[in-house]
């Protein structure tokens, strides 16, 4: 059992590792928000699947519980809030856009 | 091996905490820098979710809806902020 929960605690490691990977791999806020918002969220959630496995009582186990169900809510909204943001806010898109769903404007010179 | 997986675990949060912290410090935009502070703060509380997996003990699982929560307030009021003053930075 506890290298069940070990191996979880490192695969979600990994994902967050992921995820700060992606922060540097694209060129523009949200293509980056892709990897951060999502790779972020699942290595958190199986770091803590991890730790409820090696917990004994209930009450820790209800508190990872709690912070998991809380980071599936708030995450997301957090990161769209960024998004919202930085697009009001004007931030260039990456050279590579083609088409701007939003404000419906193409990119593409020819 | 369960050791070995542990000090990996600490070890790969680590270094994905550098990495936000790097995106905040070389961020392009303003918005750049609220994406790398989020996901700094998601990086720490998973480091407290994985020590209090390896040291077994609950204490800190209260801190972790702390930090939760304060990373997403956190990231609201930062959001506003940008939303009205342009991402130039």
């Amino acid at each position: 059992m506890d290298l069940i929960s070990a191996l979880l605690m490192a695969v979600g490691a990994a994902f967050s590792l992921l995820a700060g990977v992606g922060l540097h791999r694209f060129d523009d806020v949200f293509a980056r928000m892709h990897a951060a918002g999502k790779a972020s969220t699942l290595g958190l959630l199986l770091i803590l699947l991890g730790v409820a496995l090696r917990l004994s009582e209930l009450g820790p186990v209800l508190k990872v519980g709690l912070v998991a169900v809380l980071a599936v809510i708030t995450i997301p909204a957090g990161v769209h809030l960024i998004a919202r943001a930085a697009w009001r806010a004007g931030t260039e898109l990456a050279d590579a856009t083609v088409f701007d769903e939003v404000s419906q404007r193409r990119f593409d010179e020819f | 091996m369960t050791e070995f997986l542990e000090s990996a675990t600490l070890a790969m949060l680590g270094l994905a905490g550098l990495l936000a912290l790097l995106r905040v410090g070389r961020g392009g935009s303003l918005p750049d820098k609220v994406l790398g502070a989020d996901t700094l703060i998601l990086v720490l509380a998973g480091g407290v979710a994985a020590g209090a997996g390896i040291t077994r003990d609950g204490t800190f699982l209260d801190a972790l809806v702390v930090v939760t929560l304060l990373g997403f307030v956190g990231t609201i009021t930062v959001a506003r902020y940008v939303e009205r003053r342009g991402a130039r930075a």
